[in-house]
């Protein structure tokens, strides 16, 4: 069942149109980001569902009912969410236990339910010895386990996540991405958390939404995101690629001297000729020193490398096919050395590549 | 574990996908906000825009019948006498406002630059001379150097033989020295900010050119503040044409007639309050043109004013000479705090002030009629409190709720509001009480005589210095905190009072009490609006003045910094050592 909507949402401030007809659905008890680039309407977006922004046009539904549209927007209070803020907005005044038994009090629970709850989710997030503490005597990662832990309690119906990791330094970032994909695995809350950054959506996603200039490019699970990009945007944005242009031709792609078959890359593909672009993650593409048996589908063409940079995990390199001059990012594990000028060959495996706009 | 589903509000949307409200759905989404905006807005239309609307209305307006004529201006303008005023105040704005630069920036220089000694003496001096009301120091200067009993008179004719007086207060240059001694802490506040923000290196790279001290003092340091000091001439120079207590103590035995005491004699039976607007339009001009012109000014480039504290700060060494500043900071310690509450304390305790201290001139006689057998002087307290703590009251709560509502754009054209609360920065307080005295004073409001009238005028009067404070306080609390709270489940209003108010509440104490205390010595603004039961410790000092029993006057004036320095004694406490001299 949906949870939540979002239809056709737009926000513009004045002319400039900041969040562009997202459509987008969150099962009951999913996880979603939106990831992307930093000004490029996620907090917007996140705070349309909050009703905290009224939306230009578009809806805003939950469990069916219409909650946000254009100059009818129910407030914030009224709609059951929780969320958690970029910086964190712990109440300095408060401690931690009165922080996280706030949204409680507000729901006239009894006085004995609200400490027995504030100590159970305290617990959860291993802060129940620190129940009394102000915030001020917290260190950044404490005070969002707080944060995390005063948005579940009330038990949302929606939680809401505005880059909650990016104060973080980054081992405890690494950390806590994990933390609230355990928190997720326990509770089931329908999530929409917003990141610039990939590894953290990836890591705590079920989906992403990758966004970009307003709008969302593609929304899918991490895996298909990095395998399957369907823009050019998410393709360049979700680890990195080469970007070649080719040419559809009776059912055959080709670029630089390598054809292969087109429904090798895609099953669907049409045969319509046309100039097609094709995302090639420079880790499926193999290098070697002398031509490797070729093997059923898979291109192989001679090479020369151009560039090299060693980058700890990996060997990076540029490598020029003979008869083009395309370069292309190729990389290898840390033992496989070759000097910049040396001839090798290159190898496609076409399953791995993806046709992008 | 999310078992909200059952919970969730009613349907907004009849069915999914409807795009618009019914009239219903939209009625149920209006917040509070929108109602309290309305509230701000009649608020302040009644504070602010009735009482300046009104004035400038009643200065074209024949005296019963209400038709138009232009013969208020013609009357306010048409005797020498009238316009002789005008100049006065000019030129004695022009010489309080020279001879504070000239008093505090020596100070200034000491204090944030140099090893002078005795600088935590030299923050009392201005503390003292900043927080003392000011008709209190010409009291005290009435004392001192009046021309015949003055005791600094005396004492020169003791001691040289000499026929004449040394210095006679009741003249324009006692005037503005009087002035003078209480304005400058203003100009040592703004020019010590500015230096502070110098660093020594900027005047190393003067000193390893060869300029010596003194040189790089004149020649790098002083144009680096050149900004501040004329603000704060700009400032002290509208201070002083405003003021109404030390012109009417000191300017009128002196027979030297300046716009504010002009304006009061208008008041005078038979009140003439055409007249008065009319004779107040050069004031209100002036201050207005003056402040615009300083933001034109300083907003041009090259004086923008420097930000953030850049590089290495150390004290100028200066030898000897360190002795000269301390000297002359004493001295001017001595000229506006010492010398002036010392005789008002001597003459408090006196059966006869001029006979000097000494035991059988000793009595408490004059307190004692005070407290015990006066009609006003506990009346005029209870009153001073009550309405200064009721002005203070409803400027942080008006204050609050506008810099609220402009600083989270909570509704359109808020700015306006914001604007409409920092207006009474620019209209001097005299010129107010005259614009609510013509709004409120005679039916249909018939206000006159009343607490309300004062409350209110001194409400919008501080109001911009409660909304300074408020508005610098409101940015120090995220928006976020508050929006933490409300998508947990707490209303705007629920959410302002849990989590915002208490996050603002030190600041707001502290904004509270200084317009507590400026109102409790305001004089300017209550002498127009004050009834036979409604006066001031302010006004009724001057009524003591104009009594001339100097030993009861010098009592109250007692009582008076008694309850100043309680006060501000309660500030420093709660707030902080420095909260009334804060640049807000
Ligand atoms: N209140 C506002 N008024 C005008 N422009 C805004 C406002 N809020 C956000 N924007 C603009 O909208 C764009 C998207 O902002 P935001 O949603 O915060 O991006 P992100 O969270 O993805 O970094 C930015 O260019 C920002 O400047
Ligand atoms: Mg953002």
């Amino acid at each position: 069942m949906s949870r939540l909507s979002l239809r056709g949402l737009t926000k513009a401030y004045s002319k400039m149109v900041v969040v562009d007809h997202i459509d987008l659905t969150l099962n009951e008890g999913e996880f979603v980001s939106l990831l992307g680039p930093s000004g490029c309407g996620k907090t917007t977006t996140l705070r349309m569902i909050a009703g905290f922004v009224e939306p230009t046009d578009g809806t805003v539904e939950m469990g069916g009912k219409v909650i946000s549209t254009p100059g009818s927007v129910l407030p914030p209070e009224r709609r059951q969410m929780s969320m958690i803020f970029q910086s964190y907005a712990i109440w300095p005044n408060m401690t931690v236990a009165e922080n996280v038994g706030f949204g409680l009090k507000l729901r006239n629970l009894p006085a004995a339910e609200v400490q027995r709850r504030v100590a159970e989710i305290l617990e959860v997030v291993q802060m129940g010895h620190l129940h009394g503490r102000y915030p001020a005597e917290l260190s950044g990662g404490q005070q969002q386990r707080v944060a995390l832990a005063r948005a579940i309690v009330v038990k949302p119906a929606v939680l809401l996540l505005d880059e909650p990791l990016s104060n973080l330094d980054a081992n405890l970032r690494e950390e806590m991405r994990f933390e609230i994909r355990r928190l997720h695995n326990e509770f089931r809350i329908t999530t929409v958390y917003v990141t610039h950054d990939q590894a953290e959506a990836m890591a705590t996603s079920d989906r992403i939404a990758v966004m970009h200039a307003g709008r969302i490019e593609q929304v899918d699970a991490p895996h298909l995101l990095y395998t399957k990009p369907k823009t050019r945007f998410v393709a360049g944005f979700i680890g990195r690629t080469n970007l070649l242009e080719a040419k559809l031709a009776n059912g055959e792609i080709g670029f630089d001297g390598v054809a292969f078959q087109a429904s090798q890359v895609d099953a669907s593909l049409n045969g319509l000729s046309r100039p097609v672009l094709l995302s090639v993650r420079p880790q499926s593409i193999g290098l070697y020193r002398a031509q490797p048996a070729s093997a059923a589908g898979r291109p192989v063409v001679p090479g020369i490398v151009t560039q090299r940079v060693f980058l700890g995990e990996t060997w990076d390199y540029v490598v020029q096919p003979q008869s083009s001059c395309t370069k292309l990012r190729v990389t290898a594990p840390p033992l496989q050395v070759h000097e910049v000028g040396e001839a090798v060959w290159l190898e496609f495996d076409p399953h791995q590549m993806a046709l992008v706009e | 574990m999310p078992d909200t589903a059952a919970s969730l509000p009613e349907p907004v949307g009849e069915t999914r996908g409807t795009r618009r409200l019914g009239l219903l759905g939209r009625l149920r989404h209006v917040e509070p906000v929108a109602l309290v905006w309305l509230m701000l807005l009649l608020a302040l239309l009644f504070l602010v825009v009735a009482p300046l609307a009104k004035l400038f209305a009643v200065s074209f307006e024949t005296q019963g019948t209400g038709e138009f004529t232009l013969s208020n201006y013609v009357a306010a303008y048409g005797r020498a006498r009238y316009v002789d005023a005008l100049v006065n105040s000019l030129t004695l704005g022009l010489a309080s406002a020279t001879l504070s630069v000239a008093l505090a920036v020596p100070m200034a220089w000491a204090v944030s630059r140099t090893d002078m000694p005795g600088k935590g003496l030299t923050w009392g001096v201005v503390m003292g001379a900043f927080v003392m009301p000011p008709y209190l120091g010409a009291v005290g200067w009435m004392l001192l150097a009046g021309p015949n009993s003055g005791a600094v008179n005396r004492f020169w004719r003791w001691a040289t033989g000499a026929e004449g007086p040394l210095f006679n207060i009741f003249s324009f240059e006692g005037l503005a020295l009087v002035i003078a001694l209480h304005s400058f802490p203003l100009v040592f506040i703004f020019v010590k900010a500015a230096l502070d923000l110098i660093s020594s290196e900027m005047e190393d790279a003067a000193n390893i050119l060869g300029a010596g001290t003194w040189t790089t003092m004149r020649k790098v340091s002083l144009p680096l503040v050149w900004p501040a000091i004329l603000g704060a001439f700009v400032v002290v120079f509208l201070e002083t044409i405003a003021l109404f207590g030390t012109p009417a103590l000191i300017g009128i035995p002196a027979r030297i007639n300046v716009v504010t005491t002009q304006l009061w004699q208008f008041f005078e039976y038979p009140v003439r309050v055409e007249v008065a607007a009319a004779y107040a339009m050069p004031l209100l001009l002036i201050t207005v043109g003056m402040i615009v012109a300083q933001k034109l000014f300083l907003a041009r480039k090259g004086f923008v004013s420097q930000t953030g504290k850049g590089g290495e700060r150390r004290p100028i060494k200066l030898g000897p000479w360190r002795w000269l500043l301390f000297t002359w900071c004493a001295l001017v310690g001595l000229l506006s705090v010492v010398m002036p509450l010392g005789i008002l304390v001597q003459a408090s305790f006196a059966k006869a002030w001029g006979r000097g201290i000494s035991l059988d001139n000793f009595t408490l006689r004059n307190y004692q009629h005070l407290i015990f057998e006066h009609e006003m002087a506990l009346t005029s307290i209870w009153n001073t409190v009550w309405f200064s703590a009721s002005a203070a009251t409803m400027a942080v709560l008006i204050a609050l709720l506008v810099a609220y509502i402009v600083q989270r754009r909570l509704v359109p054209f808020g700015d306006a509001l914001g604007f409409l609360a920092m207006a009474p920065f620019v209209i001097p307080g005299i010129v107010m009480a005259i614009g609510f005295y013509a709004a409120y004073a005679s039916p249909p409001v018939a206000l006159y005589g009343t607490a309300a009238i004062i409350i209110f005028a001194f409400t919008a009067r501080f109001l911009p210095i409660a909304y300074a404070n408020s508005a610098a306080a409101v940015r120090t609390v995220h928006p976020e905190m508050e929006e933490a709270a409300r998508i947990l489940g707490s209303g705007r209003l629920h959410a302002i009072a849990h989590v915002t108010a208490p996050l603002l509440k030190r600041a707001l104490l502290g904004g509270w009490l200084i317009v507590f205390i400026v109102a409790t010595r305001e004089l300017s603004a209550a002498i127009f609006l004050v009834g036979p039961r409604t006066r001031t410790m302010s006004v009724l000092l001057y009524d003591l003045s104009e009594a001339g029993n100097f030993e009861v006057l010098a009592a109250f004036g007692g009582l008076l910094l008694l309850i100043t320095l309680v006060l501000v004694g309660i500030g420093m406490k709660l707030v902080g050592r420095d909260f009334m001299l804060r640049r807000t």
